[in-house]
């Protein structure tokens, strides 16, 4: 049941990133262009993504666990660490080259496009190239402890 | 200016941001879970094994909906990628580790972390707006012609 909600939780998210032009990286770079040609929309799409998600979270604290039955997976960390800033900054340039964030990526892939599929294979190599050298890390110093929140 | 400007459509990008937030709602509320994009994508490898499934649906929902709404909208909102493949490259290393370092992308700190008020969340938001921002200032404004 929880996998069968996800997945209509992960359709419902691609036909919003499709509607709202997410998916389209030319209309994202033309929102982060501020000194050329800007194209507002992007702020709309997270006006309107904010709005229903906080009335969500608002539902969710009256509750003591999620209607299937898990705790709520909520990140409780407050502290601004370097991994946090740096790793923001990273994607963020990341994200100006091409105008592509995760989830359009992953959403594009639809998509017969060369581009495409290019950039998911270096994000996915990021991905798990990072994972591979943190796990690392943490078998050579057992007690360190791995950023949780995401 | 090939494929790089678009028109505004205040009133698509309020809906689809509603369905959006509709989908991390919903996620939160029934399974518990943070539709943090880069989150789900980096738990799913070396996950515990019942922590996997859903993961793997979610993500395999996103394509799956956004082919969906292109062929009710005829691909309304277009698509045109104008980088050449080593800057798709580097930009798709950028991504995935950064999101990684960072705990978060556009969903799970744009959206779900600024939608619950996390501190870190909202500074991390700035920090990869401001990025993203200056990244396309120098690439279409100093260097001359687009990437």
């Amino acid at each position: 049941m929880r996998t069968v909600v996800a997945g209509l939780c992960g359709i419902a998210f691609g036909v919003g990133l499709a509607l709202a032009g997410m998916t389209n990286p030319a209309k994202v770079l033309a929102f982060l262009d501020v000194f050329g040609r800007w194209d507002p929309t992007l702020a709309f799409v997270m006006a309107g993504a904010l709005a229903v998600s906080a009335a969500g979270y608002r539902l969710a604290w009256r509750r003591p666990r999620a209607w299937l039955g898990d705790a709520f997976g909520i990140p409780t960390r407050r502290d601004l660490d370097g991994s946090l800033l740096a790793g923001a900054a990273l994607f963020g340039v990341g994200w100006g080259l091409v105008g592509l964030c995760p989830g359009p990526a992953l959403a594009n892939l639809f998509r017969v496009s060369a581009e495409i599929g290019i950039f998911v294979a270096a994000m996915l190599a990021g991905v798990i190239g990072y994972r591979a050298f943190t796990w690392m890390r943490a078998q050579s110093a057992p007690r360190q402890l791995e950023g949780a929140a995401r | 200016m090939n494929g790089t400007e678009t028109s505004f459509t205040p009133g698509a990008g309020l809906l689809g941001g509603a369905l959006i937030g509709l989908a991390s709602a919903a996620l939160l509320l029934a399974n518990g879970r943070i539709a943090g994009i880069s989150g789900i994508l980096g738990h799913a490898f070396g996950a515990a094994r019942g922590d996997r499934g859903w993961r793997l649906a979610f993500l395999l929902g996103l394509p799956l909906g956004a082919w969906l709404a292109t062929r009710v909208t005829g691909d309304a909102m277009g698509f045109a990628i104008t980088a050449d493949a080593r800057v798709l490259v580097a930009a798709g290393l950028l991504v995935g580790v950064g999101t990684q370092l960072g705990s978060g992308c556009t969903s799970g700190h744009g959206v779900c972390g600024i939608a619950r008020g996390s501190r870190r969340s909202i500074v991390a938001t700035a920090i990869f707006m401001l990025g993203a921002a200056i990244t396309v200032y120098v690439t279409r404004h100093l260097s001359g012609g687009t990437p």
